[in-house]
């Protein structure tokens, strides 16, 4: 709780200001600045991994046709596409952007500090980050291409190169995965510490807004659930570069083995993107409700309780893989335990919404857009964590449109919900309200025709990661290659959608209006200082907290608001 | 449900159908409910000028009711479908019939083998029928699978049947099926293997004793296949 930066301090801090632009904006200690640099180094990634969807959807929809802009998809390309596009979709844009961006630019703004405890940690995380991202670009441009088994990576297939046939791109994809790792590690210690020790005078625990707690515990549950597959990638690379037999069953190993290093970290991976996108969506819905967040602790514990279980749950991915069967039925009652504390955020954000005043403006689309998908993905989760269903499920499309539907609001309409929210704060300038519900709808509605008829097709025994399924004649009924075609011409009109976005961007950074300190009548400190706020965030008096965050229509008060900083 | 969609041909199949339709309707009643509720609000709580929103903590027991007793109710139908998958897991992969006829399929990249028994109708005999990407079995008879796989991870999913299992190199797993209709359909390779994991697909023929028979005997003639037996490994 105690002030960590001596008045002294924040005087250098402020003639740090004079530095050349490739100081300031490539190697800054700021942690506005290096929020922006997972911003956008996060977003051209997703453009990227985008790319890649529009490509392997068209091959999908049109068989062997020369996709524009790529060419004849080959089946080795087509793999590398669908495993690239996972592994940048959650590394890449989803990690960064949530997790490091809002976390980076929040964290010292909402609990008022002048920046992260560790500013150096801080830049070092960002460029092992900026690295890693090379690295695996780097990766499709090597002899035989880039890695092709999936973005899970099981071996013997991604062990050895005669099974592969990507002797380099395998092992660079598995070195950019690594150094990931690297710097998420760095930013989670930054993060935890800085909540921890920085919080200015009067924040209590109960006083934090939700979005921080959620990147704490999200951080959390990544640094104790990584250790293991950074283990398992070790053995792995050994396998495919110094020749040792880890994976190998034939020399002794187990690839097996491999399975449950991995999932022991990818489901709680799961619960490392939702909690912040939860928490995003939780920070912006009082404010457009007008209303107090319901049952603040609940949230808290529940999402701490999910936290814990999600280290239980990890072998649902592996009924099928060959353990025991009767394994199966104890991640099969862990999995449907994690049902509860889901519903019963999903509740409490119904909750927060009654007696509300509620007003639509596109950052409370996009928040309450992501409740009403979430709850697709959400429930569509229990037919797969069912061990009996989830042996016709399995490794189908209703997997994959299940998990969509959890990724896409979480990745997608979470961030758009955290940015056109805090745009006024981050750039100084409002976003055009209008062009921004035009590129809500025109996410939203494509959105849901992408993956419904995906979900169709699964149930019908659709299976993934195949690149023509013109080879099964059950798969190639015409009613079925139309679902196809649907998909793939709504993800094309949502692509297309997403320029509307980025023109918004653009001329509301040059013409938009001026937003002023709190443009949204927001009680949380960030809101206190300047858009966008100075280098050291405060000026030289440190907000003092006297209440939580969300009192909003409070009845001893004639604004509908009360902003934390407030003495009464 | 599925059933529209995909024919039930093993005996498990509609103890699938059965669970995935309980599932179906227990998550659907909470997935409308909780829709009709949240658009429901967003309605009639939508902003008015002059109108103040009401001051709700959500801390008070009398409020945490809304939140508390949903829950539990949600926790009940979690029982009834963890009952339910526990069950037809149980019968499909835990529980193992005696066997009948018993067959190998090897999955290898990228194509399944299906060694068959011949006339003395035992598996690992000079008379087995080594079959690429073509499985025959006889309707109505208990068969056991033993998979196994050569090289990476493969997946004998057989969708008609509602059956998958991974095949992992240096295992061999065994499973059982039994189906009840005569026909031809397909078997998908559900697990990535590289580059032909695309085209890894075959197809199962389930056939009348009479035409099973006159299957085995039409192989009989030809010698044995002796390079797809996985026992000459």
């Amino acid at each position: 709780m105690a002030e960590t930066v001596h008045p002294a301090e924040q005087a250098a801090h402020g003639e740090h200001h004079e530095e050349g632009w490739v100081k300031k904006y490539l190697f800054s200690t700021d942690h506005k600045i290096i929020a922006m640099q997972y911003l956008f180094t996060g977003m051209a990634m997703g453009l990227i991994g985008a790319f890649f969807a529009y490509v392997f959807r068209m091959q999908l929809a049109f068989p062997g046709m020369e996709v524009p802009f790529f060419g004849v998809v080959s089946a080795n390309e087509y793999n590398s596409l669908i495993t690239n596009h996972g592994a940048i979709m959650i590394f890449w844009v989803a990690m960064p952007v949530l997790i490091a961006a809002f976390g980076n630019f929040l964290i010292p703004l909402m609990i008022g500090a002048d920046d992260m405890v560790f500013p150096r940690i801080n830049r070092l995380s960002y460029q092992i980050f900026f690295i890693s991202a090379l690295v695996l670009l780097a990766s499709f441009f090597v002899e035989g291409g880039g890695f092709g088994g999936a973005w899970t990576a099981y071996p013997p297939l991604s062990a050895n190169a005669a099974y592969s046939l990507t002797p380099m791109g395998a092992t660079l994809w598995l070195v950019a995965v690594a150094l990931e790792f690297v710097a998420f590690l760095l930013g989670g210690i930054n993060f935890v510490t800085t909540l921890m020790n920085s919080r200015t005078k009067g924040m209590g625990i109960y006083d934090i807004p939700m979005v921080l707690w959620m990147i704490i515990i999200a951080s959390i549950l990544f640094m104790a659930s990584v250790g293991p597959l950074i283990a398992g990638a070790v053995m792995l690379f050994m396998d495919q570069q110094v020749g040792t037999h880890f994976y190998d069953p034939t020399r002794g190993g187990d690839p097996l083995l491999w399975q449950h290093l991995f999932w022991f970290f990818g489901h709680p991976e799961v619960y490392v993107v939702l909690l912040p996108a939860m928490g995003i969506v939780a920070d912006i819905m009082p404010v457009f409700a007008r209303k107090k967040l319901f049952a603040y602790r609940t949230i808290l514990w529940t999402a701490i309780g999910t936290g814990v279980l999600s280290f239980t749950v990890w072998a649902h991915h592996q009924f099928i893989a060959g353990i025991d069967p009767r394994m199966a039925h104890v991640f099969t009652i862990t999995t449907l335990l994690i049902s509860i504390p889901i519903a019963e955020m999903c509740f409490v954000y119904i909750a927060t919404l009654y007696g509300g005043s509620i007003r639509l403006n596109t950052p409370m689309l996009w928040a309450l857009a992501f409740v009403a998908e979430f709850l697709i993905g959400g429930v569509t989760g229990i037919f797969l964590g069912a061990s009996g269903a989830d042996i016709y499920f399995h490794d189908t499309y209703f997997v994959l449109a299940h998990f969509h539907y959890t990724f896409f609001p979480i990745a997608i309409i979470g961030t758009y919900a955290g940015v056109t929210f805090w745009f006024p704060k981050m750039f100084g300038r409002m976003m055009n309200d209008t062009l921004g519900k035009i590129h809500f709808w025109g996410t939203i509605i494509p959105f849901n025709l992408i993956f419904i008829p995906l979900f169709v097709l699964g149930a019908a025994g659709q299976h993934r990661r195949i690149y023509d399924f013109t080879n099964y004649p059950m798969l190639a009924e015409p009613w079925m290659q139309d679902l196809r075609v649907l998909a793939t011409v709504s993800l094309v009109v949502m692509l297309a959608f997403q320029l509307v976005f980025f023109y918004n961007v653009i001329v509301s950074l040059v013409r938009g209006e001026k937003a002023g300190k709190n443009p949204w009548k927001s009680n949380t400190l960030e809101w206190t200082t300047e858009s966008p706020p100075p280098h050291g965030n405060f000026g030289d008096q440190y907000p003092t907290v006297y209440r939580p965050p969300y009192e909003y229509s409070h009845p001893d008060r004639e604004e509908d608001y009360w902003p934390q900083n407030l003495p009464n | 449900m599925i059933e529209t969609w995909v024919e039930a041909v093993s005996t498990y199949a509609r103890d699938v159908d059965n669970l995935i339709l309980l599932i179906g309707v227990l998550v659907g009643f909470w997935f409308i409910l909780c829709e009709a509720v949240f658009f429901g609000f967003i309605i009639k709580f939508r902003h008015r000028p002059g109108q103040k929103a009401q001051y709700v903590t959500g801390e008070e027991k009398s409020q945490k009711r809304w939140i508390s007793i949903p829950h539990l109710l949600v926790l009940v139908c979690d029982v009834f479908i963890i009952v339910g998958a526990v069950q037809v897991w149980y019968t499909i992969k835990q529980n193992l019939p005696e066997a009948e006829q018993t067959v190998r399929v090897v999955g290898q990249q990228w194509a399944w083998t299906f060694v068959h028994p011949g006339k003395d109708g035992k598996l690992d005999t000079a008379d087995d029928i080594a079959l690429v990407d073509e499985l025959h079995v006889q309707a109505n008879t208990t068969y056991h699978y033993l998979l196994e796989s050569r090289d990476v991870l493969h997946n004998f999913s057989v969708p008609v049947f509602r059956l998958k299992q991974d095949a992992v190199p240096g295992r061999t797993i065994t499973g059982w099926f039994n189906a009840q209709k005569t026909g031809q359909w397909d078997v998908q390779c559900a697990e990535i293997c590289g580059i032909g994991h695309g085209i890894m697909g075959a197809r199962i023929f389930v056939e009348s004793p009479d035409e099973h028979a006159a299957f085995i005997a039409s192989h009989s003639q030809a010698a044995p296949v002796a390079v797809a037996t996985a026992s000459g490994r």
